[in-house]
């Protein structure tokens, strides 16, 4: 649909969203809690809070929880029942403040969830969630988003795209129909917009690479000694990948009391040892480099092939995590430079 | 702090360095040492790891007060144990790690070379793990006055309080276990959390998951912590693991007078039986 655009002021934001909640929406926004901000489900819009470049971990968990339970098991002597999640459980949900670059993130796990076989409970959760993003007046150093070829004021993926400009009024985008639907339910909180240029009213995050070919390059690159040398330093934690808006790693576990259990499925990273251990006992990511050089080449190279786009959007939500500095942004400055 | 003594910091610490350079220059060169671990400049004016094995590129090897990373985590790193002899830039916390990985036979004194670091930022170098016993005898590992303040504030909490605080910082945990892969004494091959048959530890992320990953985690280096709070600096939702630790450090010492990291062959408190331990904890 073609993009429409509206206007708001921040008080009648402030009641859209407070009206939403009304009407039995849930809400997640970033929430400033032990000096963090992190999307939270909040009672009041009153918690939101604006001071934020980006928040530490990205608005996945609403549509992929970091812990889901799959299916209840009952057995008995000679029956096994199943039971799967009941996804009307699942309720509606308005994702507000995210940013263009979480957004594009959203866009990309959908891809993933939803190639081949559809994940249904992250389809349900996809079908009932509202993406209502903030465009972008700052950034810092770990931000690339432009270098993803993504830019701070970017419409792809959101449902709705806020822009401030002045007198603490936002410029509305509406793009997908779960936005209009919005609009359409709560008519007299929007005013018409002004013809005013967004671009103005937006942060300029530097280029810091030329992207251009690297997917094709890269391909040569499985034996190079880069993986080892970026990541000696490397400890193997799952940082990164809970921080990530794009990883989509899980592992599913059984656990049982008796006769009754669940299935539950959890996030899981590729940078942990014992991602890739076959019952065998071989590994075929032994080491740190193996599993880095995984990292890198499933967002660089295997995603580019699969999907037809990169598995990574600038957010730098990785970097900043990091407790020993892998920094993405010049890692991918380096890797582009050296193979 | 005034001018002068800002520049005379930056001397001393510009003289520091190279000496701590010419000294890895001079390791590597005589091949004393195949590779050295140290600290380099990083991004956005932090510092990381870097690993040195041509003497050529010493000049990487930086010492200043954003060094707080324990190195000591990448002795066991594959990648690195595979070098034949290890030198490593130590402060006291990487000297007190190295005496106890010592203790609990995962590292041999001839394969490394310890380039100590002293508390003023000056070189020193130690002829094996007996002079650095020596030396850390001397040097206690001081735990922070923040920290110390909300141990004792914990302390005097009660149980319920107590639960209901580290139910709120737990909360916020997402078992990436950034904890256990920044400490340089969780080792293991399979940690206990990853056994699935038996299911020992629930594996998922929510309340009663990430209690029982971090009562594990405590409890399984009592007695081992050398305090160097590297796991509360890794976390990156900010929850102050290193505490659960440091009270066990404390506990273990305040029970039976041992401080880990301070001697090679200090044995493990934990499943050390002696005729003489103190047994009134039992009630």
């Amino acid at each position: 649909m073609d993009i429409t655009r509206h206007l708001i002021s921040k008080e009648k934001l402030s009641s859209l969203i407070g009206k939403c909640m009304e009407d039995g929406k849930k809400v997640y926004a970033p929430v400033k809690k032990n000096n963090l901000v992190n999307f939270a489900f909040i009672s009041s819009f009153q918690e939101i809070t604006n001071d934020y470049i980006n928040t530490v971990q990205s608005a996945k968990p609403v549509l992929f929880p970091k812990a889901e339970k799959l299916m209840e098991i009952k057995m008995s002597k000679d029956n096994i029942e199943l039971k799967s999640r009941d996804k009307n459980l699942i309720s509606e949900t308005i994702v507000y403040g995210s940013r263009p670059c979480d957004a594009t993130g959203i866009n990309i796990l959908n891809k993933m969830f939803t190639a081949g076989i559809t994940d249904q409970l992250f389809a349900e959760r996809f079908a009932k969630t509202t993406l209502i993003s903030v465009s972008c007046k700052k950034c810092d150093s770990k931000c690339f988003c432009t270098s993803m070829g993504i830019n701070p004021g970017n419409t792809d993926g959101s449902d709705i795209l806020l822009t401030e400009v002045e007198n603490g009024n936002y410029l509305v985008e509406i793009m997908t129909d779960k936005g209009q639907k919005i609009i359409s339910s709560y008519q007299s909180y929007f005013d018409k917009a002004p013809d005013i240029n967004k671009d103005k009213y937006l942060v300029d995050v530097p280029v810091a690479f030329e992207l251009k070919g690297f997917d094709e390059k890269i391909k040569d690159a499985f034996d190079s000694p880069i993986w080892l040398e970026q990541s000696m330093r490397c400890i193997g934690c799952g940082s990164c990948a809970y921080a990530c808006p794009t990883c989509a790693c899980f592992d599913i576990q059984d656990s049982f009391n008796g006769q009754e259990g669940q299935r539950k499925r959890n996030w899981d990273s590729c940078g942990f040892s014992m991602f890739t251990l076959h019952s065998s006992g071989h590994n075929p990511r032994e080491v740190q480099s193996k599993r880095w050089r995984q990292r890198i080449l499933h967002k660089f190279q295997y995603m580019p092939e699969q999907f037809q786009l990169f598995g990574c959007t600038g957010c730098g939500r990785c970097s900043r995590s990091c407790p020993t500095d892998m920094n993405i942004k010049e890692h991918l400055i380096n890797l582009i430079k050296n193979i | 702090m005034t001018e002068i003594s800002k520049v005379e910091i930056q001397i001393a610490e510009d003289k520091n360095k190279i000496v701590l350079q010419n000294k890895a220059k001079e390791l590597l060169q005589n091949k004393a040492v195949d590779i050295i671990i140290g600290y380099g400049e990083g991004t956005d004016n932090t510092v990381h790891a870097v690993f040195i094995t041509n003497p050529d590129n010493t000049s990487e090897l930086i010492y200043d007060e954003r060094c707080l990373q324990n190195l000591a985590v990448y002795l066991l790193k594959a990648e690195v144990r595979k070098f034949t002899k290890i030198g490593i830039i130590a402060n006291i916390a990487v000297m007190r790690t190295i005496l106890q990985l010592a203790s609990e036979n995962q590292l041999k004194e001839e394969k490394i070379v310890i380039i100590g670091i002293t508390a003023d930022g000056s070189l020193k170098e130690f002829s094996g793990f007996n002079e650095l016993q020596e030396y850390i005898q001397l040097n206690n590992l001081d735990i922070s006055k923040e920290d110390q303040e909300i141990l004792n504030r914990l302390d005097s909490m009660t149980a319920e309080e107590r639960w209901n605080y580290w139910t709120e910082q737990f909360s916020r945990c997402n078992k990436c276990y950034a904890c256990r892969a920044a400490c340089p004494l969780c080792y293991c091959n399979r940690c206990q959390v990853e056994y699935n048959q038996p299911q020992i530890i629930t594996p998922e992320s929510t309340t009663q998951g990430n209690f029982e990953w971090h009562f594990m985690r405590a409890m399984h280096l009592a007695g081992r912590c050398i305090e160097c709070g590297e796991c509360g600096r890794a976390c990156s939702v900010n929850i102050p693991v290193h505490l659960l630790t440091f009270k066990m450090s404390q506990t273990v010492k305040n029970t039976f007078g041992i401080t880990a990291g301070t001697d090679a062959k200090l044995g493990s408190v934990m499943s050390t039986f002696k005729p003489d331990d103190k047994e009134n904890f039992i009630q």
